[in-house]
């Protein structure tokens, strides 16, 4: 344990903080480029060459925005929420790997900051903080719709980690590890989403709801609850929330790239390591490419059939891909037939044509007059 | 003293004087946050004992799940957040008396024990304690009756809950 290593852990912490923030302000840019042109309209294209000095000009707008701190709010409170939204955010990125490693100066570098042998329940505990900045964002805002925005949001969130965290279980037992470095590498031969689609369509849909995006956006619902729990922010303290959303759209995007699409892996990775970082990235905007998608196609869905659909279809949905990954793995291995692990996408597709076809009947026997 | 000492005091203290703060803050919102704060210093301390999966479980379930309970429950029960009662009643010495007697019984068994003024070994490398964690859970040598019957027992519970919120039309 010599002072190099300390010095290369706090300069790849910093790189990664650095790397998180500039993403965020891209991705807003990103996003309202992307959203233009599905509605069919321009964007934001004033600022720089086809305004990608936008963020920047947003930034310092929001930087000398006058702050105001409404008299009847409970100020403590008040100002820890937004950091304790942003924190979390920060923090899940760690333990993501970004490549292999690499020489310099004769010192090996690896790309990731922490190895942590049970990554993925560190992932779940972040997120699970996350939840704290929400409620308590409304509650000590002392205003109603705020409070409701961050009860609903609350809820929500809680609910979507169980399954969530049942697509973790997925992935944990295809990559036989916990460990998001053993999970990449276990995907050399195949990604994982060709072996068990459903479920990183399971898990893709959950962290939607697990950052309150579109069409899961309830907290913000803006013609029920005006702004929901940021209602009574202003200024960097908002930025605080809507930089938390956009970078947790980012790291989500990282680790569903990680444990479903081959993470870093890709062409030449293992000669140039350096490719790593940018087969991540390719991925990641692809990915998020389709959550703005979704933003754009989507209208937002009612409460009460957010909340049944998460208990009533997605988390037994995610229970039975669990129970089907573990059974076909176990046949494959003691029969020693291969035939069982092909089974595994196979019979997760029938489960998911089941799930849909449940949604059928209940939308349809909901559109003739019954609630 | 060396630095991993050093550390655990320091966590240690930090644990103590939240959970001393639980208990003596008159606003309860205040009183569930120091609860989580103590809750972190306790997984910060399994984590010193190289307990890297207890301690991200202790973070999951209490902090994660049943702090935010607390929070729920005093966000819906109670109207004014400034709200303050007393904080003890008359039977605080009572209370007083059996942590002490608790703590100093602990202490005197412990004491006796030959791993009690250890430091926890570095484990050696290849050590996956959780996947030897995961097997004992599930070996009918260890822990698999244990285990099944506190399963069992959440089971119950949870279709418990479920009885009691049916609404029946």
């Amino acid at each position: 344990m010599d002072w190099t290593m300390w010095v290369e852990w706090i300069v790849k912490g910093f790189v990664l903080c650095l790397i998180l923030l500039t993403g965020f302000a891209y991705l807003t840019w990103y996003e309202r480029r992307a959203l233009a042109r599905i509605q069919v309209r321009v964007g934001p294209n004033r600022a720089g060459y086809q305004g990608l000095l936008q963020p920047i000009a947003d930034a310092v707008k929001l930087i000398f925005k006058e702050e105001l701190t409404p008299g009847h709010v409970y100020k403590v409170v008040f100002i820890l929420a937004p950091v304790l939204t942003v924190v979390p955010s920060l923090v899940l990125a760690a333990v993501v790997p970004l490549g292999t490693s690499f020489n310099l100066f004769g010192r090996e570098i690896t790309l990731y900051v922490a190895d942590v042998n049970v990554g993925i329940l560190y992932l779940t505990s972040i997120a699970s903080i996350a939840v704290y900045g929400i409620v308590l964002a409304g509650w000590s805002s002392n205003n109603k719709y705020a409070m409701l925005g961050g009860i609903r949001s609350s809820a929500q969130m809680i609910s979507y980690e169980l399954t969530l965290g049942l697509s973790f279980v997925t992935a944990i037992i295809l990559g036989n590890s916990m460990n998001m470095i053993d999970i990449v590498n276990e995907q050399r031969g195949l990604w994982f989403v060709v072996i068990q689609p459903v479920g990183a369509l399971i898990f893709w849909i959950a962290t939607l709801a697990e950052v309150n995006r579109a069409p899961f956006d309830m907290p913000e619902a803006e013609q029920e609850l005006t702004a929901g729990y940021h209602a009574e922010y202003s200024g960097m303290k908002f930025a605080l929330f809507f930089m938390a959303e956009y970078q947790k759209m980012i790291v989500i995007s990282m680790i569903l790239a990680t444990l479903f699409f081959g993470g870093y892996l890709g062409p030449f990775v293992d000669q140039v390591p350096l490719l790593g970082p940018v087969y991540l990235f390719a991925k990641v905007i692809i990915l998020l490419f389709g959550m703005i998608w979704v933003r754009a196609t989507w209208p937002r869905i009612r409460y009460d059939r957010l909340m049944s659909f998460g208990w009533k279809i997605l988390l037994p949905l995610s229970l039975a891909i669990a129970f089907i990954t573990a059974t076909g793995i176990l046949l494959a291995d003691v029969l020693n037939n291969q035939l069982f692990f092909w089974s595994i996408p196979v019979v997760s597709i029938i489960a998911l044509l089941v799930a849909v076809a449940f949604i059928y009947r209940d939308l349809r026997r909901k559109s003739h007059g019954r609630i | 003293m060396t630095g991993a000492q050093i550390i655990f005091i320091v966590v240690a203290l930090y644990t103590l004087g939240s959970a001393l703060m639980v208990v003596t803050t008159r606003n309860l919102i205040h009183a569930a946050l120091w609860l989580v704060s103590t809750l972190f210093g306790v997984a910060v301390t399994y984590a010193l004992m190289n307990a890297n999966f207890i301690a991200v479980v202790q973070v999951v379930v209490y902090i994660g799940a049943i702090a935010i309970l607390f929070i729920f429950a005093v966000m819906l029960t109670r109207k004014d957040m400034r709200d303050s009662g007393p904080q003890m009643n008359k039977n605080w010495w009572l209370g007083a008396l059996v942590a002490v007697l608790v703590f100093a019984g602990l202490a005197f068994m412990l004491s006796g024990w030959s791993g009690f003024s250890k430091v926890a070994a570095d484990l050696p490398s290849g050590f996956d304690s959780v996947s030897l964690l995961g097997e004992a859970l599930v070996s009918p040598q260890a822990y698999v009756l244990p285990f099944e019957v506190a399963s069992v027992l959440l089971l119950a519970a949870l279709v418990g809950a479920v009885y009691v919120a049916f609404n029946r039309k």
